[in-house]
């Protein structure tokens, strides 16, 4: 657990170097790499009963539901 | 020896404002909504009087924003969005199912006083200058250059809203955890489903309006940027968010009351519901859907021709579980052996009432239409008869249902008959007419309008009138039973669910023993244990007979 | 609803009130996870509307005091489980030392908070507060940089009074563990309270590439 921890937390510090656009791809996945990582082990979301997990996935849903939709209209708005 | 029941149990004001009871902290609720009902009421009268006229016959306009302000921030965080979960649901849930109390007993205290708290900033809010945003709270008017109380109004609203979100919490925990043995899901009352629904929308929208309305407060204490224009910030942003937890909240304020009305109709009908699983899972699917239709409300701000093709596409699509409900109650009712009893008569109306606004709901949907509708007296009524004619209906309806149940005593019968007609016709009078002022083109929010529109404006503000004494008259009697009412006995209608074989009122445990659950709900042919069949059935016990 | 030792009336078993008491905390959850999710999505819209700004307003945070605290808290989540797991199998003085830990990382984490916020202060980029980005910017420059510094504090202010609120548990925890109160039939105080920890740590998670690692070039 503190090795994946350790090394991933490591590897942003060489985000620095990264000059393209994907800079913010790269970083949010592995946030999203290391939060599944305390979400499942450290809150033992894995080894819980399926309402827990039917918790966890239906507040993520939503969440990106909001950043999704909203940012669809400001993202559409040249398009007509 | 009088029998102890929760009313009786212990005395004194502590063992009220400090109770766990559900059954109390229900009353304790009914109270504190009844008395912002009234508020908001009040509010309404001002404005009905007021527009009696076209120049407008009380108020300057600067004060008629604040009363359509005001009267909307009341009624609908005060009194709508608690009315059934926190009186009909905090007391019939844990029943319901089986459990003594609900999972957080002291949580569901707790929420109690968030909400007094919450209605206390707001009541200063009102009485230091009062409001003229809108309840809406559209930026930057209310961050920037409104003149009028916000900042406590929106710290109120924020506060309020951990009130709902706890409730919803306890509910959800309540109905996984608690139930009692042999009480599956499918075997569940739609009552409670349709607090499990309205739940899930209590914990998924609330929060976002909470960071909104704190964020716009921020903007207005410290001068930030968030929704100015002029700081760099964005109005619709404020709005994308506002609207994601508002529409939703307009389901939040009428899941419960459907839920109300598939428990009468059966019991009145002396049927089992038809589609009970439809019924269950279209609770499910408007909380579900309810989420992604927000941005109807913004169709006229400059959002995407994408976005509004979007949000009006799923507009329509969250009507069909709706019409799914509407098309079952009226299948119930088919060759059953139909009593109109008050409660029935309040279900009956709610029916037509909400198909009414439903279906003008669809009206609104459509883009074209939206353009010439938007903002105008047609939207007025198209939510005042959802809200109104539905959720009021639902919920007045729903405390004559239960009221034996929780009173232990009878209302005087006809005279209920005779305060629901009123409303009803009282009710239509009001706000049909607003429907045509809409068509016709009269803005809402407007403090005069023009002398061609005044008949239908007199006409509304009569039926207000008849309106508002439909709901006096049910306040006066219904306490009036409290104690001089004909006893009632445990299931007086009689009616299926186990809240129904237990006493009325119910000890504080609600059962002396756990019950066990071997039968399906609203099991009306085949309950021999209640003395139920379909034909010769007992008729409903009168509070005077 | 009266207690027996520690089952509360309402629940047929320990069980089933450890169940209970864990579905809550997630939902509860669920609710910070939307609450925090309106400044992300006030964060993503105004990121995408002005990212030079952004970009330039983000060099000025301290990068390796935020990846430091990242560690720090990532670090604290593991004591936080590993006490988690002592209360299961009964170790108590292990269960102590393991919340007391999580307890000073916690505040290690406060503390290089307070010493960056200080930064700020000095630089005059607290909004609302003297705000002024850098000498000789414009209007406009200066009201955006103003809008990425009002959610700076916004969200890692919301992030560190959650904080403040879980340093207030553990603290609770500490003296309840002390006095020999958990053990592997009733642990559920622990268990909630670190779900609670643990869900703060994530938003800490994002909030680091969000606000430190907007394309440093």
């Amino acid at each position: 657990m503190i090795c994946t921890a350790l090394t991933v937390t490591a590897a942003e510090v060489d985000l620095n170097q990264y000059f393209s656009g994907l800079n913010i791809i790269v970083a949010l996945t592995i946030a999203v790499f290391k939060a599944a990582c305390v979400v499942l082990f450290f809150m033992h979301a894995k080894y819980s009963p399926g309402r827990t997990q039917l918790v966890i996935i239906a507040s993520v849903f939503w969440l990106a539901v909001m950043l999704f939709m909203t940012m669809s209209d400001y993202l559409t708005r040249r398009w007509i | 020896m009088p029998r102890e029941h929760y009313l009786n149990a212990t005395y004194g004001i502590r063992s009220w404002l400090l109770t766990t009871d559900h059954k109390r902290i229900a009353l304790l609720y009914l109270a504190s909504v009844t008395f912002f009902f009234f508020i908001g009421g009040t509010f309404a009268t001002m404005i009905r009087i007021h527009l009696l006229t076209p120049k407008g016959l009380l108020v300057t306009p600067e004060t008629y924003n604040k009363l359509f302000t005001m009267h909307g921030v009341a009624m609908i965080f005060f009194f709508l969005i608690p009315s059934i979960p926190a009186v009909l649901g905090n007391f019939l849930l844990p029943i319901m199912i089986g459990a003594k109390d609900l999972a957080f007993p002291k949580i569901n205290l707790l929420s109690w006083y968030i909400y007094l708290v919450g209605g206390s900033f707001v009541l200063y809010s009102f009485s230091t200058g009062g409001l003229d945003t809108g309840w809406t709270f559209y930026t930057p008017l209310s961050s920037v250059y409104s003149n009028s109380a916000v900042t406590p109004a929106v710290l109120g609203v924020f506060i309020n809203g951990f009130s709902s979100i706890l409730t919803g919490l306890n509910f959800i925990v309540t109905v996984h955890t608690m139930r009692a043995p042999g009480m599956t899901w499918f075997r569940l009352p739609l009552f409670v489903w349709a607090q499990y629904a309205t739940s899930i929308i209590f914990i998924l929208g609330t929060p976002v309006i909470a960071i909104t309305l704190l964020l716009a407060g921020m903007e207005r204490m410290f001068h930030l940027g968030f929704f100015n224009p002029q700081l760099g910030g964005d109005p619709i942003l404020f709005q994308h968010l506002f609207w994601f937890y508002s529409h939703p909240a307009v389901y939040i304020m009428i899941l419960p009351a459907m839920g109300v009305i598939s428990e009468i109709i059966p019991t009145f009908a002396r049927r089992p519901i038809f589609g009970y699983s439809f019924i269950a899972g279209s609770s499910i699917a408007i909380a579900v859907i309810g989420f992604f239709v927000w941005a109807h409300h913004m169709f006229v701000t400059g959002e995407s021709t994408y976005a509004a093709l979007t949000f009006s596409l799923l507009s329509y699509l969250v009507a069909i579980p709706s019409a799914v409900k509407v098309f079952n109650w009226t299948s119930t009712l088919y060759k059953g052996s139909i009593s109109y009893d008050t409660p029935m008569l309040y279900a009956l109306g709610f029916i037509g009432l909400f198909l009414i606004g439903g279906l003008t709901g669809l009206f609104l949907a459509c883009l074209g239409l939206d353009i010439h509708l938007h903002d105008t007296y047609f939207v007025v009524a198209h939510f005042h008869y959802i809200m109104v004619g539905g959720a009021v209906m639902g919920y007045v309806g729903g405390l004559h249902f239960w009221w034996p149940k929780i009173t232990g005593k009878l209302y005087p019968e006809f005279l209920a008959r005779v305060a629901a007609i009123t409303l009803f016709l009282g009710f239509n009078l009001t706000f049909f007419p607003q429907f045509i002022l809409g068509y016709l083109g009269m803005p809402r929010r407007y403090s005069s309008y023009p002398p061609e529109f005044q008949v239908l404006n007199v006409m509304s503000t009569a039926g207000a009138s008849i309106l508002a004494l439909g709901y006096l008259l049910p306040m006066v009697y219904l306490i009036w039973s409290m104690r001089y009412g004909a006893v009632a006995g445990p299931n007086p209608w009689p009616a299926t669910g186990l809240e129904w074989q237990t006493a009325s009122p119910p000890i504080t445990e609600n059962f002396e023993v756990t019950p066990e659950v071997t039968w399906e709900p609203y099991d009306y042919e085949n309950r021999p244990d209640l003395g139920l069949a379909i034909h010769g059935a007992p008729s409903p016990a009168h509070g005077d007979d | 609803m009266h207690r027996t030792g520690e089952l509360s009336g309402q629940y047929r078993t320990l069980e089933q009130q450890r169940e209970t008491a864990s579905l809550g905390m997630w939902v509860f959850l669920s609710t910070e996870v939307l609450f925090f999710g309106g400044l992300f999505m006030t964060y993503t819209l105004n990121r995408s509307t002005y990212p030079d700004v952004f970009s330039a307003a983000s060099k000025t945070i301290t990068l390796w005091l935020g990846a430091v605290n990242t560690v720090v808290l990532i670090a604290s989540s593991l004591t936080m489980a590993l006490s988690v797991w002592a209360s299961q199998v009964g170790k108590k003085k292990l269960l102590t030392i393991f919340l007391i830990s999580t307890l000073v990382l916690g505040c290690v984490f406060l503390g290089i908070k307070g010493i960056e916020y200080h930064d700020k202060y000095v630089e005059h980029h607290i909004p609302g507060w003297n705000f002024n980005f850098e000498p000789g910017a414009d209007v406009a420059t200066n009201a955006h940089a103003q809008l990425f510094f009002s959610l700076y504090f916004g969200m890692t202010g919301l992030h560190a009074l959650h904080m403040i609120i879980g340093a207030g548990l553990l603290i609770w925890l500490i003296k309840e563990s002390l006095r020999g109160r958990f053990t592997p039939e009733y642990n559920t105080p622990v268990e909630i309270i670190g779900l609670y920890w643990h869900f703060v740590d994530i938003v800490w998670i994002f909030l680091f590439p969000l606000l430190y690692l907007i394309d440093r070039h």
